[in-house]
């Protein structure tokens, strides 16, 4: 019988520092719940995020908290409790493994983090429809849970340029959104602290381009699955120094990686393209499917969404408007492709794999031929899988294995 | 002495069916067999490999390597070495049809959709979504509802005058419109039809077609009507190998014999 070969990780080290990064920010928020001290802002995960800081919120994000579920593979199990409710299982297994995992009263910080027993209750929630409309419905059920107010940012979606309509549309709405945060938090807004704030996005997320930029060595030094890991501070602490100096440390140990041709995947033969969601309950799975057989599935469209290259502390609600519109997942097809295109090219890469969510259809972009037309372009060839984020119910573990060795086979033939 | 000439051997081990290919070293097929998986797949196989080598005449002792296939590939000691389905259906339809070929595969349990180019490289494959829809598993179903053998399905849906089109893909939802085509007194072989119909419908929306397609998998192994049908809807010839079922297998022993000094 053919024996599975052992997967060996290379570990890396800024990963403790990160853990307890996000220990203390988690530490904080239930702080801030349980004696009320600061108010606490729900925002989601490419919302206006730097907004909430400057008014003087603790930030906690579901989006966060729904890969968590996921991770856990907790997620199964609290869908159906949201389906159940009348959220169809067919919407965002996000939004029905969260709101399973609260109506059942768990969640998968209590066993990360000892002593915290429920999500942090929110003052005030806001969204932005930039990735999908699920974020409304989904904060709307919280908003009419914890009887808080709901504010949200409604983007232009599907667009090829983003124009100067567009930036300023985005940046009137969060304009608007600064009396009923006021009103909220007791603070007065202050333009300086604003600039301070995302003067700090800014240099997070330049420094998580460069985290992320290292996998076009060759070897490269880190994977796709790493990226998944480690953009947690991009996430939730961005805006803060705490997430400069992660990234700052994860940078050099990359970079060190480098220079001495350390390879995340032990003998690197291929290099794969991710573009979708990770499947969160296999992320290990995945991450080793490819590992054993040397490749590397090294860069991603989906940890590239927390680059947000425009921010400019000078001109914070405009850089703020056009950077949370830039993003891939607000464009049309063309632009998505054109981008894929430069980072075939940038990474070096062998192949695509486009994960096909069933439950994140903004997240699959596999649904318009875009595989067919970028792989006539360019002759770099994908493998579409079927699967979803966070409902392993939609997961099938062994077509998913045939098909990765199936498409490595193909790669081999070349 | 020719009997005493090393052989090799592709074990296909299905979700439905076991099968084995003996090759000689003219890659003539000297040994065949076709088994049920059942649950024990590494007993499936060396049945299945004993009843091939009783064919050709040879021993296990014979045997210069061996690779496996198929859905249950690492799953039996009889080789070290495996290939995916993929890889080995291509290989194997390449074998008889070298030049640019679609080759659809419908098993017993998944459907492929593989193109080679010109010299046999895979240029893309599609494999079914997680629904048995369109494959073996379907028609298995469906005969159970109807009550009828699954090998009698081929002579009823040839005698059919007036096929009834199912509306959906979904072996449940279908399941259930039969119950109600038959409460319509609707004939079984129009009906039958129907479901070699939605079968073919189901395969061509995975992906499109080249110039020469080939057939292959048990359902077309034992349902020579549904290659009828296809070809009347894609308006040109298909091409059926010898063994339909057995393309897979030729495959894995078409690699044994490529890899033959690699280790067993």
């Amino acid at each position: 019988m053919a024996e599975e070969k052992k997967v060996v990780r290379k570990k890396i080290e800024a990963t403790v520092q990160m853990n307890r990064y996000m220990s203390d920010y988690f530490y904080e928020l239930n702080e801030a719940d349980k004696t009320r001290s600061r108010k606490i802002a729900w925002c989601t995960s490419v919302g206006p995020a730097e907004i909430l800081r400057a008014m003087g919120f603790l930030v906690h994000f579901p989006e966060n908290h729904g890969a968590m579920l996921g991770a856990t593979r907790m997620s199964t199990d609290m869908i159906p409790i949201a389906n159940a409710s009348g959220y169809s299982p067919e919407i965002c297994s996000y939004l029905t493994a969260d709101v399973g995992a609260y109506m059942k009263g768990v969640t998968p910080l209590s066993k990360a983090y000892p002593g915290i027993d429920r999500v942090p209750r929110p003052d005030v929630l806001v969204y932005n429809t930039n990735q999908c409309r699920d974020v409304q419905d989904w904060f709307a059920w919280y908003a009419a849970e914890f009887k808080v107010p709901l504010l949200g940012i409604h983007t232009h979606r599907g667009i090829k340029d983003v124009g100067e309509a567009h930036v300023a549309s985005i940046a009137s709405q969060m304009h608007a959104l600064i009396p009923q945060l006021e009103a909220i938090s007791g603070n007065k807004f202050d333009m300086d602290k604003l600039r301070h704030v995302l003067a700090l996005s800014k240099e997070c997320s330049t420094l998580w381009k460069k985290v992320l930029d290292t996998a076009s060595a060759k070897p490269s030094p880190i994977t796709f699955f790493d990226g998944t890991i480690h953009m947690g501070p991009a996430v939730v602490l961005r805006g803060t120094q705490t997430a400069v100096d992660y990234y700052n440390l994860l940078l050099a140990e990359l970079k060190t990686r480098i220079q001495n041709k350390v390879a995340a995947v032990e003998g690197e033969r291929f290099r794969l393209y991710w573009d979708g969601m990770p499947m969160w309950g296999r992320l290990r799975d995945h991450s080793d499917l490819f590992a054993r057989a040397g490749v590397n599935v090294l860069a991603s469209t989906y940890c590239n969404s927390w680059i947000f290259s425009a921010f400019d502390s000078e001109d914070p609600f405009n850089s703020m408007a056009r950077a949370y519109t830039e993003l891939f997942i607000v464009r049309a097809d063309d632009a998505k492709e054109a981008y894929i295109r430069r980072m075939i090219e940038f990474f070096k890469v062998d192949g695509i794999i486009y994960h096909d969510a069933k439950t994140c259809p903004n997240n699959s972009n596999c649904r318009y031929g875009m595989p067919q037309r970028l792989e006539a372009l360019t002759g770099v060839p994908s493998l579409t899988i079927n699967g979803d984020l966070n409902d392993l119910r939609l997961v099938s573990d062994e077509q998913t294995k045939t098909n990765v060795e199936a498409f490595i086979e193909q790669l081999e033939e070349k | 002495m020719k009997d005493s000439q090393p052989v090799f051997a592709g074990i296909d081990v299905g979700a439905s069916r076991t099968k084995v290919v003996i090759l000689d070293r003219e890659q003539q097929i000297i040994g065949r067999a076709v088994v049920k998986s059942g649950t024990d797949f590494e007993a499936a196989s060396r049945q299945c490999l004993t009843l091939a080598l009783d064919m050709s005449g040879r021993t296990a002792g014979h045997i210069a390597k061996a690779m496996t296939t198929g859905y249950g590939r690492k799953n039996v000691a009889i080789s070290q070495e495996s290939k995916t389905e993929i890889s080995c259906h291509a290989r194997g339809c390449y074998y008889y049809f070298p030049r640019p070929i679609t080759i659809i595969d419908i098993g017993g349990q998944d459907n492929k959709i593989i193109k080679l180019g010109e010299s046999g490289k895979r240029l893309s494959f599609k494999m079914n979504r997680k629904c048995a829809a369109g494959t073996g598993a379907f028609l298995e179903e469906m005969s159970a509802r109807l009550d009828i053998p699954l090998e009698d399905l081929d002579g009823l849906a040839r005698q059919s005058m007036n096929m009834v089109e199912l509306g959906s893909f979904c072996t449940v939802f279908s399941a259930t419109e039969v119950l109600e085509k038959i409460r319509q007194g609707k004939k079984v072989p129009d009906i039958v039809k129907g479901l070699f119909f939605s079968v073919i419908k189901r395969v061509m929306e995975m992906d499109s077609l080249s110039e020469h397609v080939v057939m292959t998998g048990g359902v077309v192994a034992h349902n020579a009507f549904l290659v009828l049908m296809m070809e009347e809807m894609i308006g040109r010839r298909i091409l059926v190998p010898e063994y339909p079922q057995l393309t897979g297998a030729l495959g894995a022993a078409l690699y044994a014999m490529e890899n033959k000094h690699s280790n067993p």
